[in-house]
């Protein structure tokens, strides 16, 4: 491993940890048990064993948004669409699940199939708005988010809804569901799909032709140009694929022991979080799993603090927002950086006149 | 329902939905003059939204409220420019870090502050309206003749403009580029701690989680329409004031609401399309002559 790839370690741990040092601070800043708080936040998910199956359940979707956004992102697209595709996938399927009367085993998978549709086509239209009008793929994509979420709430509220449970959907069917993988816990196939999710994601992303250009196409444009690449097909493909796997996750989701009915009327934000894993894992899919192990734990973890404590869920959001600005920033540890290459350097130049 | 339309009640209507969206797309225009493309704004106006009525609940005017909200967002610029400009930070990283927090810090500022979850029960002061008009809107609009003359008739706005073209060819004849975008980017916090503040206290009388939105997005968008200049902006954003307001005055039909709530972000998604293309033949027409 090179003294570079080693220091993007090192940042990276270092920039979490100062992140839940600032959680801290201000879990002491406004608790009145702001020990208990802590311990509930970091050893919370292993006093149970059902505390544990909920940090698995809880990865379950940040693999999938984490794994699409990566594949957009690494087209160099902002296309920040996830969100909306994460949930027009869950409603796609659940309405399907709802409406179709397939036999098990069929329809679980059909439903699938078409939220990843619907997934994909959402989030290929800002990148064909970007094509053909050249409109900032960015703002369109904040845009049809919220579109995603009128719309999703429209079909719930006039053609799903059962009016004897609220701002609810009808039951979803058995047949529909998804297999619980562990009795006793609400881990589900839908584990196994994201796992493989994220292999594929990583196959096709550094080891296919396609993804090879879609990452030349992301990182000099003028260079994949230069070299023959077919940029707004690459593109495109980027944006499909990647909300492709949003939408599943959506549909994977709602189909998941966790959700009996649809009951999404706000923005979950999952698209958001998919950044802080596409940024802990370096737009690597293979290592979506276990930036989403990262943050499903400390959800599970800041969720038992809340019930326990007097510290409110939201103190994850700003530990998220911290670990994404140090993270990021490329001159945070530079000096550190500099000294670390320096000093294999000059080993390496030690080692060559001793040879 | 037609003569609803053209009373003078409407038009009040619609600046008071402009007024937030204005001040947002001013901030919006001055970073993106200065080469940046500042997506914070969605959170900045959070924050301030909550900081106003918290500093009116303390001091009990509605000026000074203004005032330390606008020192606030001033502040969140300032930050966010420190990542930016002195960390290297993708400034669309950035910015989501900052949304992020805003999302989360309100809640627990709120609940540390009041004890109150959601929305703010506390009581506070709201900026007057003077003739049906709120002396917020009466600002905003003089803001964009403000932005007009500071950014085309002062020195200090010719560079940011040039910095925000070029910023080598700037720094060649002797401007500080990131001094410049510093400022830019405070600049940009002041004035959409404005439209955050006038959401709690004069849009409503109170904070509610999440109560920008979306407005910070809009923002952006109506900004680039208006090719960041102030006067373009402000034309886009009466644009988006005139649909809010007639969604609102439509949600008393039998039309669904959830269609209705579709309408700001429907027009901005098609008029940044049609702009974007209009733009785009322009430059094509100019290339080929």
């Amino acid at each position: 491993m090179s003294a570079e790839k080693r220091f993007e370690i090192f940042r990276l741990f270092f920039s979490i940890l100062i992140a839940l040092l600032v959680s801290f601070a201000l879990i002491f800043l406004v608790s009145k048990q702001p020990v208990a708080a802590i311990m509930a936040l970091i050893t919370g998910p292993f006093k149970s064993g059902r505390n544990l199956a909920n940090v698995v359940e809880a990865m379950i979707p940040l693999i999938f948004t984490g794994t699409g956004v990566c594949i957009m992102f690494a087209a160099n697209q902002i296309n920040l669409a996830s969100e909306g595709a994460f949930h027009l996938g869950g409603l796609v399927a659940a309405a399907f699940a709802l409406k179709l009367a397939l036999p098990a085993g069929l329809a679980p998978a059909v439903c699938l199939i078409l939220a990843a549709a619907a997934g994909a086509l959402f989030t290929a239209l800002p990148a064909i708005l970007k094509i053909k009008t050249g409109a900032s793929e960015m703002v369109a994509s904040l845009m049809i988010n919220y579109l995603s979420l009128w719309f999703c709430t429209f079909i719930l509220m006039h053609f799903i809804l059962d009016p004897a449970a609220g701002a609810a959907s009808y039951s979803l069917p058995k047949t529909a569901k998804l297999l619980t993988l562990f009795s006793g816990t609400r881990i589900h196939f839908g584990l196994i799909i994201a796992l493989v999710v994220a292999v594929l994601g990583h196959v096709f992303l550094y080891q296919s032709k396609m993804g090879y250009e879609l990452r030349i196409a992301g990182s000099n444009k003028q260079f994949a140009e230069y070299s023959g690449i077919d940029i707004v097909k690459v593109i495109l493909i980027s944006q499909l694929v990647g909300g492709a796997v949003a939408g599943l996750g959506g549909g994977v989701e709602i189909l998941s022991p966790i959700y009996s009915r649809f009951t999404w009327t706000s923005l979950l934000g999952y698209g958001w979080d998919a950044i802080v894993i596409c940024t802990l894992a370096k737009k690597d899919p293979l290592k979506t799993p276990l930036a989403a192990l990262f943050l499903a734990y400390l959800r599970t973890g800041a969720s038992i603090m809340a019930r326990t404590t007097d510290v409110t869920l939201e103190v994850v959001q700003i530990t998220q927002g911290v670990i994404i600005l140090l993270a990021v920033a490329e001159q945070f540890l530079s000096k550190t950086k500099h000294r670390i290459i320096a000093r294999e350097a000059k080993a390496a130049l030690q080692k060559e006149e001793a040879a | 329902m037609l003569r609803l339309f053209f009373s003078p009640d409407f038009v009040i209507a619609i600046l008071r939905a402009t007024t937030p969206i204005l001040f947002a797309t001013l901030a919006a225009g001055v970073a993106a003059k200065a080469g940046i493309c500042n997506m914070a704004l969605e959170g900045i106006m959070l924050f301030s939204a909550l900081f106003g009525v918290m500093f009116s609940h303390m001091t009990g005017s509605w000026l000074i409220a203004l005032l330390l909200t606008c020192v606030c967002g001033g502040v969140i610029g300032l930050i966010l420019a420190f990542f930016i400009l002195n960390l290297k930070t993708d400034e669309i990283l950035a910015a989501i870090a900052i949304n992020l927090t805003a999302t989360g810090g309100t809640v627990l500022l709120l609940l540390a502050f009041s004890g109150d979850r959601g929305s703010s029960t506390f009581s506070t002061v709201s900026a007057p309206a003077v003739g049906g008009v709120n002396v917020m809107t009466a600002l905003a609009l003089l803001m964009v003749a403000v932005m007009h003359l500071f950014l085309y008739k002062t020195p200090l706005g010719l560079q940011i403009r040039s910095v925000g073209e070029n910023k080598n060819s700037a720094e060649s004849v002797g401007i500080k580029s990131i001094r410049i975008q510093y400022i830019a980017l405070i600049l940009s916090g002041i004035l959409c701690a404005c439209g955050g503040y006038f959401l709690s206290g004069g849009y409503m009388n109170s904070f509610t989680k999440n109560m920008q939105s979306g407005r910070g997005f809009i923002a952006l968008a109506a900004s680039e329409m208006g090719a960041n200049t102030p006067i373009g902006g402000f034309a886009v954003a009466m644009l988006f004031g005139i649909a809010q307001a007639v969604g609102n005055q439509l949600q008393l039909t039998s039309i669904p609401v959830e269609l209705i709530q579709m309408i700001p972000y429907a027009t901005t998604l098609i008029g940044l399309a049609v702009f974007s293309y209009i733009v785009r033949k322009r430059k094509e027409k100019l290339a080929k002559g």
